[in-house]
């Protein structure tokens, strides 16, 4: 039987995965790809906890995991969008060689 | 391990789609069929887009790790995932189970009334960040402009060595 304790080990091993894309990689769209696992992550501990409270209890959970994949979207429109406008001047999308962010 | 970019990126959305399985798993299908929209339907198709767009040839395959990023990455985020982990393991009392094990599933009737009833305000500000992010991903990618257009000497494009700084002290110096 699946338990919440299943989702809870996949939830901490994405979380794992996306730490570790994160903290290595210097492509920016691989760090946000990371990110974004680390978010899913998030997520899927949401939802194991309102079904560990029965989902005409936890439904709240249902309603703050759509807030954050709405949040998650604007984000990653955001980023590609800001990764595009440094590749623009930078012509690379490394981290290590984004522009000097000063006025 | 992967070496193209775009094949990172095909798995990531594979992983996406896996999420949404076990949200569906878990008796949340509004959830999964949400999040197979957002991640596969669209965040999927913007980061091809995105790689399409940023990644000169050379630059499609990803460059090995050093043994130093590699062996701290691995070891913080092994830390990390080891400490929930343990956590975890020592955390009693997460027995029951809702959805495919036999408990009541998400009813989609009552996260809409939720959202349009009590939580109608965080519903409207979630709207509302959605449009400013799409207003200012237009802004962020318009393309960018000359700044010596103005002054009758024509602009030459930089060379692709060079790049902000020297554009700016060009505009600078007009």
């Amino acid at each position: 039987m699946i338990t919440a304790h299943h989702y809870l080990a996949v939830a901490a091993m994405l979380f794992g995965i996306g730490l570790a894309g994160a903290l290595t990689r210097r492509n920016s769209i691989l760090v946000l790809m990371s990110i974004e696992l680390m978010l899913n992550a998030a997520n899927l501990n949401l939802v194991a906890f309102g079904r560990q409270a029965g989902w005409e209890q936890g439904s709240q959970a249902a309603l703050w995991v759509m807030c954050a994949i709405a949040i998650a979207a604007a984000e990653s429109g955001v980023g590609l969008a800001l990764i595009l406008a440094i590749y623009r001047h930078r012509r690379s999308a490394h981290l290590d060689e984004s522009p000097p962010l000063k006025g | 391990m992967l070496r193209r970019l775009v094949h990172c990126a095909l798995c990531w959305t594979l992983s996406m789609a896996g999420v949404a399985g076990l949200y569906i798993l878990a008796g949340a299908e509004f959830l999964g069929l949400a999040q197979l929209i957002v991640y596969v339907g669209a965040v999927a198709i913007l980061i091809v887009f995105a790689i399409l767009l940023t990644q000169r040839r050379e630059l499609l395959s990803i460059e090995r790790l050093t043994a130093g990023s590699w062996v701290t990455g691995v070891a913080v985020a092994g830390l990390v995932a080891g400490c929930l982990w343990i956590g975890l393991a020592y955390t009693r009392g997460l027995g029951g189970a809702g959805g495919a094990s036999g408990g009541p599933a998400l009813e989609t009737r009552e996260l809409g009334e939720l959202l349009m009833g009590r939580y109608v305000v965080a519903f409207e500000v979630a709207g509302l960040v959605l449009t400013v992010a799409l207003i200012g991903a237009v802004i962020l990618a318009l393309p960018f402009e000359q700044p010596r257009e103005a002054s009758g000497r024509r602009a030459d494009r930089p060379a692709a060595g060079e790049g902000w700084d020297a554009r700016r002290q060009g505009g600078q110096g007009a």
